[in-house]
């Protein structure tokens, strides 16, 4: 294997590990109570509208808002880091067949997991702080992956058994 | 000549075909992932069809109800339609779930397959892992799948029924597979250079391995870019749009409130279809990743060989295009869409035919052998 796969490897694996570590604290710790808020302060909403209380009925709407906002970048992360994660492995292993120089396929595999590890950290980054750094860092994560894999692409496509 | 005749002239000394003998852990993996991939995608074919759209109209219908029982200003009423949406958004997620889950295991169990030569443990070892992983694999699914029609029946606990146990319990399996698999993989590392034999297999260059390597890269980069754009162009309207809808169901008179749960329904269908396109064509870009490490074991003629490649990747285009389509030609796109995914089945199917064939030829020779 190349040194590069080797990293795409390992970085898969461990970005793998850390997503699904995440995952489980948060299907443990958060996510019930999260969907229990979404159903609790959406149903809310509907029966305060009914009692005419409407200002109880816009707080619990915003509650559900505010939950559903967190609760989708939350799962995104998760699954992200994941996924993510298993195809640096799978691309990891076949790397040799990239057919460009060593240093070039470095260089793609470097965009490509560091671009993996910021895209769902941006995502994740959206729930605690407000503004454009978080998506900035989640505009910047994405583009890495697309540039990283079109290249790959590019370079499987190249290849004709040489590697 | 291609590679893969040559493999098979080989047959059975050759490397490819050491890696693939008789109840070999790769052989279990291999059949067992492509067979769990299958399922889950014929099972997501017929949920597509006969629950997921039955499915949310009886949402819409509860919401519509919900909806009227405020503008009757009648509380009591409102709980119990949320509780059916409760139960109808639990009968989608628990198939939805079985679906991706049943796929996932199968594509786990393809990339398990492909480490097996690194991973140091006896051949008894890693078929007895091999083995387990496959029971979980199918466990999980069909545990979580039965979680809507068993409930809390017969179960000891409060809140947690027989299904989920064991669903729980296949997942638990899968895990440990996976953990004991890293284990091997690390002892591996210990090993000296000169007892690492190259794994033949990954130096297949034919057409189809080529082809789908390229290619599945590319619907993994194009799903990929799709993802992108949505979010951050359409994502963050449509959660304003969503608590939009869902106030002017609370505050709008009974005929604005109706349209606000129809246009809310449309806005479902429009996150759906979005989502529905991301993730199948990365799915489906993975699969024909790990589908071309696995081409020489494919025991078909060059031109069968072709022929399968090229519809799962007409599949694999067709379906998240049209998915996608859906909203706009209705009927027609969800008709090609559904196409699309049969083409992949059909595809896997042949290649799975190849794969069976490749161990009977092996089999027979090992038995001539004998």
């Amino acid at each position: 294997m190349t040194r590069s796969g080797r990293w795409l490897v390992i970085g898969g694996l461990l970005l793998a590990v850390w997503g699904m570590t995440y995952g489980l604290y948060y299907a443990v710790f958060v996510e019930h109570q999260t969907l229990d808020t979404i159903g609790g302060s959406l149903t809310g909403a509907f029966v305060h509208a009914a009692e005419q209380a409407s200002q109880k009925s816009q707080a619990s709407m915003q509650a559900y808002a505010n939950a559903n906002y967190i609760y989708v970048r939350q799962v995104d992360a998760h699954g992200h880091w994941i996924g993510l994660g298993l195809l640096l492995v799978v691309l990891g292993i076949a790397f040799g067949r990239v057919g460009f120089s060593e240093p070039a396929r470095m260089g793609l595999a470097g965009g490509l997991i560091a671009g993996a590890m910021l895209f769902p950290l941006g995502v994740l980054m959206e729930t605690v702080i407000q503004g454009s750094i978080p998506k900035a860092v989640a505009v910047l994560g994405s583009a890495l992956v697309i540039a990283s894999l079109a290249g790959i692409a590019f370079g499987f496509s190249r290849d004709r058994g040489t590697a | 000549m291609s590679l893969h005749s040559d493999a098979l002239n080989a047959t059975p000394g050759g490397e490819i075909a050491a890696s693939f003998s008789a109840l070999s852990a790769r052989r279990l993996l291999v059949i067992g992932g492509v067979a769990l991939i299958l399922v889950g995608m014929l099972f997501g074919d017929i949920f597509a069809v006969f629950v997921l759209h039955q499915n949310a109209s009886r949402i819409n219908e509860n919401l519509l109800a919900a909806t009227n029982a405020v503008a009757a200003h009648d509380p009591s009423s409102v709980p119990p339609h949320f509780m059916a949406i409760g139960g109808l958004l639990e009968n989608r997620g628990t198939k939805v779930d079985a679906h991706v889950h049943m796929i996932d295991f199968g594509y786990l169990a393809l990339l398990l397959a492909l480490v097996q030569p690194f991973v140091a443990f006896s051949e008894s070892a890693r078929r007895k892992l091999a083995g387990a992983l496959i029971f979980g694999a199918a466990l999980l699914p069909v545990g979580v799948f039965l979680i809507h029609y068993v409930g809390l029946i017969y179960s000891p606990l409060e809140s947690i029924g027989w299904a989920s146990v064991f669903a729980d319990f296949g997942g638990f399996i899968v895990l440990l597979v996976a953990a004991i698999e890293l284990i091997g993989l690390w002892k591996y590392r210990q090993l000296p250079a000169a007892s690492k034999p190259a794994d033949a297999l990954l130096a297949d260059r034919s057409w189809a391995s080529r082809t789908l390597f390229a290619w599945g890269t590319l619907l993994v980069l194009v799903g990929f870019f799709h993802g992108s754009y949505y979010a951050g162009t359409q994502l963050f309207a449509n959660e304003a749009s969503d608590v939009a809808l869902l106030t002017q169901m609370t505050t709008g008179a009974r005929d604005s409130a109706a349209q606000a749960v129809e246009d809310y329904a449309m806005l479902q269908g429009q996150k759906a279809v979005n989502i529905a396109a991301h993730s199948h064509i990365i799915e489906f870009g993975m699969l024909a990743i790990l589908m071309a490490f696995f081409q020489p074991y494919v025991f078909l003629s060059e031109r069968w060989r072709r022929i399968w490649v090229t519809t799962l990747l007409a599949g694999s285009v067709l379906l998240p295009v049209f998915v996608l389509l859906e909203l706009r030609p209705g009927l027609l796109a969800g008709g090609i869409a559904d196409i699309g995914g049969l083409l992949v089945i059909v595809a896997l199917t042949g290649m799975l035919a190849g794969v069976v064939r490749y161990t009977g030829t092996l089999d027979a020779a090992a038995g001539g052998a004998r």
